[in-house]
């Protein structure tokens, strides 16, 4: 094991693989000095400008070029710079990557990662700032993958590299300094098993990307009151681990999803809504959601912060359900 | 008429002719198909066209890359696709090329290095950009033949995809097959500027201008960019003037012009222009009517055959979705 952290991580992840497969190379904005938040630093040295390609300010045309390479038969991985860019792309994600495997009979395969640093992070207001996870969960052929550690920025994207469909890679701008352990074994962590990030009996926390460390502070609120709450980290969002879920409600009898996205609409819905059409015989109260209210994220410090969910409005809500 | 160079092979015309019959056919095969109910979903002919993908793609290697519209029947003929998977595709029969998961706009044909139709106008550029991007860091020789129309000059993927490729110096050759509509909107009442060639000299892409209806001169030209591409050139475009005789769609009855201005334009069209032109050459009418018997007879052929083929298998709309997180055959 190492200490290192959740932007390292995501670095090693990628400079192992290219090791690995000549056919991996990475594209995007400013990677070549090291990527904006430095997620790319030393790889040009190590890899060279035709692996770590700088583009033009074209997100169309690195998702473009990137799906082209990808049925070409290389592993292209494209850097969005922000979640809210990707944006400027979704005609080439959405119609033309998340498709063409499907459209033409399965001759084709786009084996391609895109990155999309997504979240709340330094007052950067209302087209710096989304979490849009839920968008491309509606999109069949889309894998979407959230880590929340900085074991599994790396082991994820290793695995997102060596999946053979695109997959939506959701690092949390908040997350790229937090350190923790590593394994240095280099090996994938698998797609769609989510991880038990606390153990508890009275109430299952699903959580994901920024929001697990909220629901684990807000869970040691909750233990200093007697109240043991469990938190799943789903890790990734397509596929989920409904198994996970499903195994951990039947335990608590409790649900609450997290989410730190707008809550109307969101990825918490589809959880809530699965575990009330499948096993709400296990329930002992209704099912709670928390996330963003419906408005574009404001730059003030003050009104950012009223976006945020926190620990105590967790641990509030759960104290709810557990009273009843 | 179509003016053929003193040292024009006959064979080579004759089988540019071939083609572009057997694209006419395919299409007019598929309309005949469409009108009995046996195609349920659009198609977008390019009646009058042929000759730009006959010309282009007799400049590919079956190696060489190739990405299309969705007018592209014409371009996957020609770059060698099978008429009958073609057909069957279009029925949304098995057997089709996408095994009818695709339909006229998605005909993709991986084995002849066809990635794909498309029914995004400018889609492909950026596609075909990114597949020459691969071939070049992966040092491989071959090129990518990009066709898109003249409404795609006004998507941005035309400015990001022409300038990436300028910037990477990549083996791609655009094809600006410009029949002047955009849709059913005449294109030059919408856009600005001297024009498509202008717009790639801009961006560092230099560019020739064709008649398209000649294909004998677009073979010709092709046949110089390709040289210059394949000597490390970085991208060229070739800009192909035509006219589009049928309407956008089949369900297109073209209001939006004369059949006067059709009729004038339709004395132009390109197979017409190529069979006077080998008739110069001394090749015998009679011949001439073979060829074209066989690509009727073919396309027929291709038509009886797909009547009769089966339906996918259910299944078939569970699979190839994706491999993490795959649907479950009748789940929601």
């Amino acid at each position: 094991m190492s200490e290192i952290t959740y932007l390292e991580a995501g670095r090693d992840a990628l400079a192992e693989e290219m090791r690995r497969d000549a056919t991996v190379w990475a594209v995007g904005e400013d990677l070549g000095r090291g990527g904006v938040f430095g997620q790319y630093q030393g790889l040009v040295e190590e890899f060279g400008p035709e692996r770590i390609v700088d583009t033009p300010i074209s997100e169309a045309a690195i998702m473009g070029a990137a799906i082209g390479a990808a049925l070409a038969g290389t592993r292209p991985v494209v850097e969005m710079r922000f979640s809210d860019f990707a944006l400027c792309a979704q005609d080439e994600l959405v119609n033309q990557a998340a498709k063409a495997r499907y459209m033409f009979g399965g001759q084709a395969r786009v084996p391609m990662v895109v990155r999309q640093p997504m979240g709340l992070w330094r007052s950067s207001a209302a087209q710096h700032s989304q979490s849009l996870e839920n968008w491309w969960v509606h999109i069949p052929g889309l894998v979407v993958v959230a880590p929340a550690t900085p074991a599994d920025n790396k082991g994820l994207l290793k695995a997102a590299i060596r999946c053979d469909d695109p997959v939506v890679y959701l690092e949390h701008k908040d997350l790229w300094r937090a350190s923790g352990e590593v394994p240095d074994d280099g090996e994938p962590v698998s797609i769609g098993a989510a991880r038990l990030a606390r153990e508890g009996t009275d109430v299952t926390v699903v959580a994901w990307s920024r929001m697990v460390g909220v629901a684990e502070q807000a869970a040691a609120l909750l233990a200093a009151d007697g109240v043991a709450a469990e938190v799943i980290d789903l890790r990734s969002l397509w596929p989920w681990d409904r198994d996970a879920v499903f195994a951990s409600v039947r335990k608590t009898g409790r649900l609450l999803v997290v989410q730190e996205s707008v809550k109307v609409g969101g990825f918490g819905a589809e959880v809530a809504a699965t575990i009330g059409e499948e096993a709400a015989d296990a329930l002992k109260a209704p099912i709670r959601r928390l996330g963003a209210p419906r408005v574009p994220i404001p730059y003030s410090r003050p009104l950012e912060d009223l976006c945020r969910v926190s620990p105590e409005a967790i641990a509030a809500a759960v104290a709810d359900m557990v009273r009843g | 008429m179509t003016a053929p160079r003193d040292n024009m092979d006959p064979e080579r015309l004759r089988g540019l002719y071939r083609v572009m019959l057997r694209i006419r056919a395919f299409e007019e095969a598929a309309e005949a198909a469409q009108k009995d109910g046996h195609v349920p979903g659009g198609i977008h002919q390019s009646i009058g066209q042929e000759a730009i993908a006959a010309g282009v793609c007799a400049n590919l290697e079956r190696s060489d890359l190739l990405t299309s519209n969705h007018r592209g029947h014409g371009h996957t003929l020609a770059k060698g696709a099978d008429p009958t998977a073609m057909m069957r595709e279009l029925f949304g029969k098995a057997g089709g090329t996408c095994q009818g998961k695709g339909g006229s706009m998605h005909i993709a044909d991986f084995d002849i290095g066809m990635l794909g139709a498309n029914g995004v106008v400018a889609a492909g550029i950026l596609i075909a950009v990114g597949a020459a991007h691969a071939l070049k860091l992966r040092g491989e020789a071959r090129v990518v033949a990009c066709f898109f129309g003249d409404g795609a000059v006004n998507r941005g993927p035309f400015l990001e995809g022409l300038n990436w490729a300028a910037a990477h110096r990549l083996a791609v050759l655009f094809v600006c097959e410009d029949n002047g509509f955009a849709a059913t909107t005449r294109t030059a009442a919408l856009t600005a500027g001297p024009g498509i060639m202008a717009r790639a000299e801009s961006l560092g892409v230099a560019a020739r201008g064709v008649d398209g209806n000649d294909v004998v001169a677009v073979d010709d030209v092709t046949g110089a960019l390709m040289a210059e591409l394949r000597a490390g050139s970085g991208p060229r475009l070739l800009h192909a003037r035509t006219y589009r005789l049928a309407g956008h769609t089949t369900a297109d009855a073209g209001g939006y012009r004369s059949a006067e201005e059709v009729a004038a334009r339709a004395k132009d069209e390109p197979i017409g222009r190529c069979r006077a032109a080998l008739l110069g050459l001394g090749v015998a009418a009679a011949d001439l009517d073979t060829i074209e018997g066989a690509a009727t007879r073919e396309m027929t052929d291709a038509v009886a055959d797909s009547v009769a083929a089966p339906w996918p298998a259910p299944e078939l709309a569970f699979t190839d979705v994706q491999d993490i997180g795959a649907p479950l055959w009748g789940a929601p």
